[in-house]
């Protein structure tokens, strides 16, 4: 048993509905009491999608339990086939179905419906909404590409792919598909079918005749793509183009598996991507080695930790993400940029690695966007689980180049700007640039009973005015005095590297001069 | 059932005759109460004996963590308790302990029970006991189900109330006669009443559920109750059961229910009527007046109700009787008799009425109806907006001040919002 308050990931059949809300002429029935359509909220009013998401509830009580929950589900079944005319049918069992036992799939194919019945068997109690998605789009691409031959191809045709994995409530992939489809026009590369966001179940029966596979969301696609690499010896893209580095790549193997010249994606890239040059230009000096605290989907987050430290200059302080069955790629990635990975979905244990870290920009999901606003760090989202925010009206990808110019600002509006963080900085005492004064452009956004804890009070700083004794160590007024004009963010580190240094140098008393000279013993 | 039979059955059903259906419910489970109860009992922490999926539907339906740490939370089953592995009870008492160490503000820890921990039969009301020989009577711990197999929405405030009643102390038999107004509600709303029961010389008040657990009132023979909140039929059964008695009236929405029920109060503590003219006069006239703001947008229009929170008989009476709207359908999740027919007497007996729910079909009702207005949970509120009808989210009719006179307004005002509203745009679906 797990004591939870918020979660990451939603059960199984959350991801098997996001599958199902995807794709055209599919309907998902699913065996569930009253309650678990709360489901359909997420796209109604999250996606604010407009029209209830295909799913149909089976709506069991306590009273049919041990009598008639199975004659439910199939009443249930077949009315839904009758009322919505799929080209196929998804059927499960939420958590509390999973343990009456009735076999939906087994009950379904007694019902001769005359079309495809998809069983899911996801475990409730075991795995959770990612995974949920993944098997349920592999089941769907292995029950109806399974035993098909690829059409054969006139010579010389253009070569084609599939884009597996952007799916409902996906992390801005309403967008980032206008992206990566700009790509592969550039390359002279077709889309033979991109799915499941806008495939039918049909559409899933041409997947074979695709020359090679894009693997946009491995969290969703990676099972799918590793059985069509074995069934049908397509080869798989699995550089996710976040970022300009990652965007160069993913032309290059594109058009390497296409047989094409990378360089055909040159004029879209000279005309289209701006973040180079803003990340080049004077005003972005100032980024240089600011403390990024990333988490999220493995995707996004190894994504990010990438573009914050090759692209923007950053420095990754701290790197984790919910995608266990990802971790190793996040574990990698942390490595590479010499932090201790963070593989949990405990949102508290992420908070206090955020607290540790002291980072000056975090980029994370909805919950890290609370803590640090609690915090008030400036933060940025960059992956699911999301909310209403994360569907902006106007076109806002992450992937290819206009994906970066969106993460460039995104990432950089945030932060307090060069020149001001200067004022700040040498005005410190000025009314308006206090500690608890927010910065004037996030006035907007901060203020309020949510930051209402500020992050001293989470130092192990104590009062002032009166010398601070901790061990052998104590501060003099004055420098404790001089320690608060050092900005909030730095401080506590700032703290314990001058008590560090005092108590190497065998110090009692730490004064001015000992904060200075632990600061240039430290210097960068 | 073909087409033709859905429209004769709508337009036949009636308060006498509701149309039953039993289909695909699109409403909450009752563990959604929380979202309020946890803010109204503010020593209290709801912990949730479930699965990931009632953890999921908590976040979701409190918007996406409104509250950097609420006062409620899921114990997850995991596959290794079910197989056996671990011991679910041990896990459970690991799981408060953990809790209760983080918490220290928590005066009582209340075990809500799930589909999935009801139909594995975990016994929670053994394990409140067996906890409370551990944590009380510091930390008091008490359990109710809030599953979606029982109990729809506010059906889970009506199970928490009737385990506060069964906690209840008896109340000494010398007491004087007191008051309890069941049902929680914003606790702005609580204080108009209570000044208004001071005024009127009713001076032994309490309200369930209290804001503090620490402050549960007494009961006993000589206690009289009256609901605030339709939907709390097992909690009616309980009070009686500890001899409480009962006083009838519709619910306080709108200046004639609220006039109606501190009436209903006002007789049995045996208040003069020109006090109570007196004291309620300039309320109602309050009410009067902020209502006709509201009468132009709601007069004539038809409003269609999709059943939510039991709370529907009393808005269509209120939305008929005070702002002139006239009712196509009220659906109701479960039509409690007795607690319902002070409304249904205020109604005519054309209004159609439909408890359960078969949503595709009432949903066709409903287009076929082509209502003005259509009262609405949040899973079908978008989906009708893209049709081009109009649409208010019935969530906000258990999330907003709306009892009493000060708020009679606001409630119109709930409805005509959405009216308004589209004659402002100039842009379109």
């Amino acid at each position: 048993m797990q004591l939870t308050i918020w979660t990451y990931e939603g059960p199984p059949h959350v991801g098997a509905m996001r599958i199902a809300a995807s794709m055209k002429d599919l309907h998902y029935v699913l065996h569930a009491p009253q309650g678990d359509t709360y489901a359909d909220l997420l796209f109604t009013m999250i996606e604010r999608r407009k029209s209830r998401p295909p799913v149909t509830y089976s709506t069991f009580q306590a009273r049919d339990l041990g009598s008639d929950t199975a004659e439910i589900f199939k009443r249930t079944c077949r009315d839904a086939v009758e009322r919505f005319k799929p080209q196929a049918v998804l059927v499960g069992a939420s958590c509390t179905a999973e343990l009456i036992q009735d076999d939906p799939g087994g009950l379904a194919k007694t019902l001769e419906l005359g079309i495809p019945v998809i069983p899911l068997e996801l475990p409730s109690y075991q795995k959770k909404e990612n995974w949920g998605a993944a098997e349920t789009f592999y089941q769907l691409v292995r029950g109806f590409a399974g035993g098909r031959t690829p059409e054969p191809k006139e010579e010389g045709a253009p070569k084609s792919c599939n884009i597996l994995g952007p799916t409902s409530l996906g992390f801005r992939n309403r967008d980032d598909i206008v992206e990566v489809k700009k790509l592969l026009a550039a390359l002279g590369v077709e889309v033979n079918v991109c799915a499941p966001l806008g495939a039918s179940p049909a559409d899933l029966t041409r997947l074979p005749n695709a020359d090679f596979n894009i693997v946009l969301y491995p969290e969703i696609a990676d099972t799918a793509a590793r059985w069509l690499e074995r069934e049908f010896k397509q080869p798989s893209v699995r550089t996710v183009p976040i970022g300009i580095g990652a965007t160069q790549e993913f032309i290059r193997e594109v058009a390497d598996l296409a047989g094409v010249d990378p360089a055909l994606a040159l004029p879209l890239e000279a005309e289209e991507e701006r973040f180079s040059w803003y990340s080049r230009s004077i005003d972005s000096n100032y980024l240089t080695g600011k403390r990024v605290f990333i988490y999220g989907d493995a995707t996004h987050a190894v994504a990010a930790a990438r573009v914050a430290e090759k692209e923007l200059g950053f420095k990754v302080c701290g790197l984790g993400t919910y995608s266990r069955e990802f971790a190793r790629d996040v574990r990698a990635a942390a490595k590479e940029y010499g932090v201790e990975p963070l593989i949990t979905d405990d949102h508290l244990e992420i908070e206090d690695a955020i607290i540790a870290a002291q980072p000056e920009l975090v980029l994370g999901t909805q919950m890290e966007r609370h803590v640090a606003k609690r915090l008030r760090i400036p933060c940025a989202v960059i992956s699911s689980p999301i909310h209403v925010q994360d569907f902006p009206a106007r076109y806002s990808p992450q992937m290819g180049f206009e994906g970066a110019n969106v993460l460039f600002d995104s990432w950089v509006h945030p932060l307090t700007m060069g020149l001001e963080e200067h004022l700040l900085t040498m005005f410190r005492d000025d009314f308006e640039f206090r500690d608890d004064a927010q910065a004037s452009h996030l006035a907007a956004i901060g203020g309020g009973a949510e930051s209402a804890a500020p992050m001293e009070e989470v130092e192990e700083a104590p009062a002032e005015e009166k010398p601070v004794v901790e061990g052998e160590l104590s501060w003099a007024n004055d420098a404790e005095k001089e320690l608060k004009k050092i900005p909030f963010f730095v401080r506590g580190k700032a703290r314990r590297n001058t008590e560090a240094f005092a108590a190497q140098q065998g110090l009692a008393l730490i004064t001015v001069e000992t904060l200075y000279d632990a600061k240039a013993h430290f210097a960068r | 059932m073909s087409a033709p039979d859905l429209k004769s059955a709508a337009c036949g059903s009636s308060p006498a005759a509701p149309l039953r259906e039993r289909g695909q419910h699109e409403v909450f489970c009752g563990l959604t109460s929380i979202i309020w109860l946890h803010r109204k009992m503010q020593d209290a922490f709801f912990l949730i004996v479930g699965s990931r999926t009632c953890a999921h539907l908590m976040q979701s339906a409190a918007g996406v963590m409104i509250f950097a740490e609420p006062r409620f939370g899921t114990a997850i089953i995991e596959e290794r308790d079910l197989a056996g592995m671990a011991d679910m009870n041990d896990e459970l008492d690991s799981v408060v302990d953990r809790l209760l160490a983080r918490r220290p503000d928590i005066k009582m820890l209340v075990l809500v029970g799930s589909c999935p921990s009801e139909v594995i039969k975990l016994d929670l009301d053994r394990a409140a006991q067996r906890l409370n020989k551990v944590h009380a009577p510091d930390r008091r711990v008490l359990s109710y189900s809030g599953s979606g197999i029982e109990t729809t929405f506010t059906q889970g405030e009506d199970n928490f109330l009737t385990a506060l009643v069964r906690d209840m102390p008896v109340k000494s038999e010398t007491a004087p006669a007191s008051l309890l107004v069941v049902g929680a509600m914003a606790d702005v709303v609580e204080d108009q009443f209570e000044r208004i029961f001071r005024s009127l010389g009713i001076e032994n008040v309490a309200f369930l559920p209290a804001r503090r657990s620490t402050e549960l009132a007494s009961i006993g023979p000589d206690t009289r109750y009256i609901l605030a909140q339709p939907y709390l039929g097992t909690t009616v059964t309980e009070l009686e059961r500890r001899g409480a008695q009962r006083i009838e009236a519709p619910m306080p929405l709108g200046e004639e229910g609220t006039t109606l029920w501190l009436r209903a109060v006002a007789d049995t503590f045996g208040v003069p009527a020109e006090k109570f003219d007196a004291i309620t006069g300039p309320g109602r006239e309050r009410a009067r007046k902020a209502l006709t703001h509201y009468r132009e947008h709601l007069e004539g229009r038809r409003i269609f109700l999709f059943p939510d929170s039991q709370l529907e008989p009393a808005i269509a009476r209120f939305l008929h009787r005070e702002t002139g709207a006239e009712i196509v359908e009220v659906g109701t999740p479960f039509l409690h008799r007795r607690i319902t027919q002070p409304e249904f007497d205020l109604l005519p007996d054309s209004v159609g009425v439909s408890e359960g729910q078969d949503v595709d079909k009432q949903i066709e009702r409903c287009r076929a109806a082509n209502p003005d207005l259509i009262v609405c949970g949040m899973g079908l509120g978008n989906p009708f907006e893209a049709e081009g009808r109009a649409t208010k989210w019935s969530i906000e009719l258990v999330f907003s001040p709306i009892h009493g006179y000060e708020q009679a307004g606001d409630l119109a005002e709930l409805f005509a919002r959405p009216l308004s509203r589209r004659a402002v745009l100039e842009v379109a679906v």
